[in-house]
């Protein structure tokens, strides 16, 4: 039975919502009844530009989700620029997504300068920056940036979890290092050198960096071997990594390679490298990698495998930059979600911070995102795996860095 | 072990053998240079990007289930027309315009091919096949079979791009019709049609350069980007006007760059101090080692 | 010489125009307009060397980002005010420019274009070499705060950046006009076209190359001090070889020796990517990969048009108007 008084208390408690729904709409820049605008920046051009699909397969998400009537009945507006990794064409273009388009908010922006050059704007104007696309570690400061909120796996922590393990299994191996001689490279040493500590450092016997302006890391590779190292650590981009497996194979170097899992694709690293010559290597993996024939009747994979087959094109489909910006595009509206009725910035930013063991389809059974306000890493647990020639073999458990 | 004398040495003949079997690959890139500077005295820049993309045709041909050879004959010829139409529709309108704008088209085309290569192929790493596989030749280990493959190649395009120029008459015609195109015209050659021959034969040789390095740096849209830079670098220490000298200088940086990396620099900053050493030969013998050195003429 | 009254005119017009830009547009718009006078003193400063003088740099990336961090280093780490910081980097930049121009000398125009093409390969690795990391922040670059409008005038700071960099731009622009019509600047056209004859009449070859590099270089440093200003950050990335181009193909599409000409060259570098990634969405979605391509055409495409660049374009209106007439 509905009491008078009942009724007049849901009814006041409704127009509450509804005038508190008109205010939000009136302070939440890019929103409207029926629209949330979302802005991104990407490399399509330039030097950087295999990494363009993220945003393509982004939109691709979007574009579905608004066929099946949005989010909360909004549809989602995704408009995604070119920066040419260029961090001040960045500026620029999130300075027009924030004043010109009026979003509501940033998404999954690629790169870690173009990143840093805009996260002081960002913070200053309260824009939310929400899950950017690189794994550079300074992106989790709740403290100091509280509007920008990582996504990937930090190198760090990867680099970290392989430190251990070396610790665990080999307590007197020799380390070499190659690195790309940029943040995502250099990360990779800071993690390592964190876990070994000042009394350790000296497993660590040669470090050796490339450019990515480099045909190749061959000599690079003859001078890690040169050093007597039995463990080699591979901090590289895909085609990097596939030289320095091949290579270290066949000057016969037998050491336990450790290899980034920027670059544990089966197709794209591993099988270009020689899958013999693969053998053995370890990675910490958290996706699904769809050329590694034992995920081919995972659900999430044929989830993806349904989507990217209406929306994409075949290689598409196995490059894991690809399935990546599915899982980032996953989550994001999972935020929406979240945000129900009211998408001002605090509460996109409140809702971002407040993942709760999201799983994502293409991501290892087990690991799942979680932020709160003071983590602002969704990503956080790798599972050790080693490659057996022809898949990865998980092994030991989850591990949360 | 690592301090040991013979594994030194052992390490160093690898330095040496990965040196060389990259300096193969800029030598031939290095001769395509050379062919469209000998042609019009101009260095293209979209040959590093011309011959990716001409790398990426055979890579589909030899998907198609094509054997290596008819793929790389049918390649070599595709690129050779495809250099001459590519001259005769975007290059040809710019001859009598400033030299800059025709270095600003060379820039355009580069872009034009990387973002192609990249929307058509994407932008995985892919392999490509070597017809030389197997064991290492001559019972060594230093080198793969492809790469001692590569090297030959390189020495057989040398000497081909060498004849050309010295016993054909094509070859003598270009090279007039570069070094004095009035009075060629006088005696009779087509120069337009030698600057265009000259694209096709730098777009062809460019291509073969492209299937000999993608084995080794594998396949990508940006594959070539290093590739020319040492090529280029190369020509120019070896001299740009003279093929021998351009080969030896392709060479040449492939060993220099790795041994500085390795015993004197460190990686960090190999390519720099490579790029300065290339410099400082210059400002010694401006002409590069082996160039003619070019007399002005009052 | 009759266009040039009308020309001054031309000139005082769009000076106006610009000063009034900041108070009409909104600070995105007066952000790309700090972006596009920024270029266009960098463009100014290669076209003295590359236009004026013969010599053609593929490098000159590496002086505006000697300039960038000079600026970011001097204000960041040692405290140094902004409008001191950007004159002192641009004389660092001067510097550097007169030495290079030394090798320089020896060189002509295909060596010189491989010595300054590995200048600006290896600028990035050079930033982020490690040895350094504690003055240029390694690949993480410096962050700047954006300096504010003095003596409490109500400018944004936006307005206020945009207002130096258009006096900056006009004071620049107006030395290198006066530079370029000077004696001076007859000698360093007289060593691009007949070098021999110049020297022979008694010009002092080297040191007018050398301190045409130097100052070429100083303009690429002011410019480069003012956008690391404008953005607010720089980091190895922000100098690319893409960056040293785009110099180069704005001096070319604006207009080889024509310093009016360099507003356009710079719109054109500012704008026209732009544009690309606008275009290529009409391709359809998978287009997105597209920009570069879009880019190369369209540039191809304007040299067709304009194979003297707009101040060649221009040029040849008004000759054209002025037979008709």
């Amino acid at each position: 039975m509905i009491t008078r008084r009942s009724f007049l208390h849901t009814g006041a408690a409704g127009a509450a919502f509804l005038a508190g729904a008109r205010a939000a709409h009136a302070d939440t820049p890019g929103v409207t009844d029926t629209e949330i605008k979302i802005g991104q920046t990407m490399p399509y051009s330039g030097p950087a530009s295999a990494y363009g699909v993220i945003g393509r397969v982004e939109a691709a998400y979007f574009k579905m989700i608004n066929e099946q009537g949005g989010v909360n009945g909004r549809k989602i507006n995704f408009i995604s620029l070119d920066d040419a990794y260029s961090p001040p064409k960045t500026v620029e273009q999130v300075r027009k997504l924030v004043e010109d388009e009026k979003v509501a908010f940033l998404f999954n922006t690629l790169g870690t300068a173009p990143n840093l050059a805009i996260r002081q704007y960002l913070n200053d104007n309260k824009v939310p920056q929400l899950f950017v696309a690189t794994g550079a570690a300074v992106f989790a400061d709740p403290e100091h940036f509280p509007w920008t909120i990582g996504f990937n796996p930090n190198y760090q922590t990867e680099a970290r979890i392989y430190a251990k393990h070396i610790l665990a299994t080999k307590p007197d191996g020799k380390i070499a290092v190659l690195f790309q001689n940029d943040g995502f490279g250099k990360d990779y040493l800071t993690g390592l050198k964190d876990v070994l500590g000042a009394d350790k450092a000296a497993m660590i016997v040669k470090e050796a960096s490339y450019e990515t302006s480099e045909p190749t890391v061959d000599s690079q590779i003859v001078t890690l071997q040169g050093s007597g190292a039995d463990i080699l650590i591979i901090a590289a981009t895909p085609k990097f990594a596939a030289q320095a497996i091949r290579k270290s194979f066949d000057l016969g170097w037998n050491a336990t390679r450790y290899v980034s899992n920027v670059s544990y694709s089966i197709g794209a690293v591993l099988k270009p490298a020689g899958l013999e010559k693969s053998k053995g290597l370890i990675t910490g993996s958290y996706g699904k990698d769809v050329t590694d024939a034992k995920f081919k009747d995972d659900p999430g994979v044929l989830e993806w495998k349904a989507f990217s087959d209406k929306y994409l094109t075949p290689k598409e489909y196995i490059d894991l930059n690809a399935s990546y910006g599915y899982g980032a595009a996953q989550t994001m509206v999972q935020v929406l979600k979240q945000c129900g009725a009211d998408l001002s910035r605090d509460n996109v930013l409140k809702q971002a911070a407040s993942l709760k063991a999201l799983q994502l389809p293409m991501l290892l059974d087990g690991i799942v995102l979680n932020t709160s306000p003071t983590n602002y890493s969704p990503i956080r647990q790798l599972q050790l795996a080693q490659f057996d020639g022809e898949s990865w073999k998980l092994f030991g458990d989850i591990i949360t860095g | 072990m690592p301090s040991s004398g013979a594994s030194r040495v052992n390490e160093f003949l690898h330095q040496l053998a990965s040196g060389l079997a990259l300096g193969g690959v800029y030598a031939i890139m290095a001769l395509a240079l050379v062919m469209i500077y000998q042609a019009t005295q101009l260095v293209n820049f979209a040959q590093g990007e011309m011959a990716m993309f001409s790398t990426y045709f055979a890579w589909k041909l030899t998907d198609l289930g094509w054997p290596y050879w008819r793929a790389f004959a049918v390649t070599v010829v595709v690129s050779f027309l495809g250099g001459i139409a590519l001259e005769r529709i975007v290059v040809r309108p710019f001859a009598k315009a400033p030299v800059l704008a025709s270095v600003i088209v060379f820039i355009g085309l580069s872009l034009i091919f990387n973002a192609l290569a990249g929307w058509l192929y994407g932008y995985s790493t892919t392999d490509f096949p070597t017809p030389f596989d197997g064991r290492p030749w001559f019972g060594q280990r230093y080198m793969s079979a492809h790469e001692s493959g590569s090297v030959l190649v390189s020495l057989v395009v040398l000497a081909l791009v060498w004849a050309f120029f010295r016993f054909t008459p094509l070859g003598l015609a270009m090279r007039a019709a570069a070094q004095n195109p009035t009075s060629s015209r006088l005696v009779g050659i087509r120069v337009g049609w030698m600057l265009a021959i000259g694209w096709g034969l730098a777009a062809a040789i460019g291509a073969i350069a492209g299937m000999m390095a993608a084995p080794i740096v594998y396949l990508d849209p940006n594959m070539m980007a290093g590739i020319l830079l040492y090529a280029f670098a190369g020509a120019v220490l070896g001299g740009i006007d003279n093929p021998f000298g351009a080969a030896f200088g392709g060479f040449a940086v492939g060993v220099v760059e790795n041994l500085m990396g390795a015993y004197v620099v460190g990686s960090e900053v190999k390519l720099s101090v490579a790029l300065a050493i290339i410099v400082g030969v210059l400002v010694w013998r401006p002409s590069g080692l082996f160039g003619r050195r070019i007399v002005a003429r009052v | 010489m009759t266009g040039t009254a009308p020309r001054t005119l031309l000139t005082l017009a769009l000076f106006a125009a610009a000063l009034a830009f900041p108070f009409l547009a909104s600070g995105y718009h007066i952000y790309q307009g700090a972006q596009v006078l920024i270029l266009a003193i960098a463009l100014i400063g290669l076209n003295l060397l590359t236009g004026y003088n013969g010599q053609i740099s593929l490098g000159h990336g590496a002086f505006f980002a000697i300039g960038g961090y000079g600026a970011a280093i001097l204000t960041v780490k040692l405290g140094v005010p902004y409008f001191l910081a950007i004159p002192l980097a641009s004389l660092v930049c001067f510097g550097a420019g007169f030495l290079f121009g030394f090798p320089a000398l020896r060189f002509g125009g295909l060596y010189l274009a491989l010595a300054t093409f590995a200048l600006a390969v290896a600028t990035p690795q050079i930033l982020a070499y490690k040895g350094f990391d504690a003055v240029t922040g390694g690949s993480s670059g410096v962050t700047l705060i954006k300096p504010r409008a003095p003596f409490g005038l109500p400018l944004s700071a936006d307005q206020w950046l945009y207002l130096v960099c258009l006096a900056c731009a006009a004071i620049l622009y107006f030395a290198a006009r006066n530079l370029v019509t000077s004696r001076i600047g007859r000698a360093l056209v007289a060593l691009r076209d007949q070098p021999i004859a110049a020297e022979t009449m008694g010009v002092d070859a080297a040191l007018y190359k050398t301190t045409c590099f130097g100052v070429s270089a100083l303009y690429a440093g002011v410019a480069g001090g003012l956008s690391a200003l404008a953005v607010g950050f720089v980091s190895p990335e922000s100098f690319g070889l893409s960056l040293s181009l785009s110099f180069l193909v704005g001096i070319v599409v604006g207009g080889l020796a024509s310093l009016g000409g360099m507003l356009f060259g710079a719109l054109f570098i500012e704008f026209v990517p732009n544009l690309a990634d606008q275009l290529s969405v009409t391709f359809g979605e998978s287009a997105k990969a597209l920009p570069g391509a879009i880019y190369g055409v369209l540039l191809i495409l304007a040299m067709a048009i304009m194979p003297g660049g707009v101040a060649g374009a221009l040029r040849s209106a008004l000759r054209w108007a002025s037979k008709t007439k």
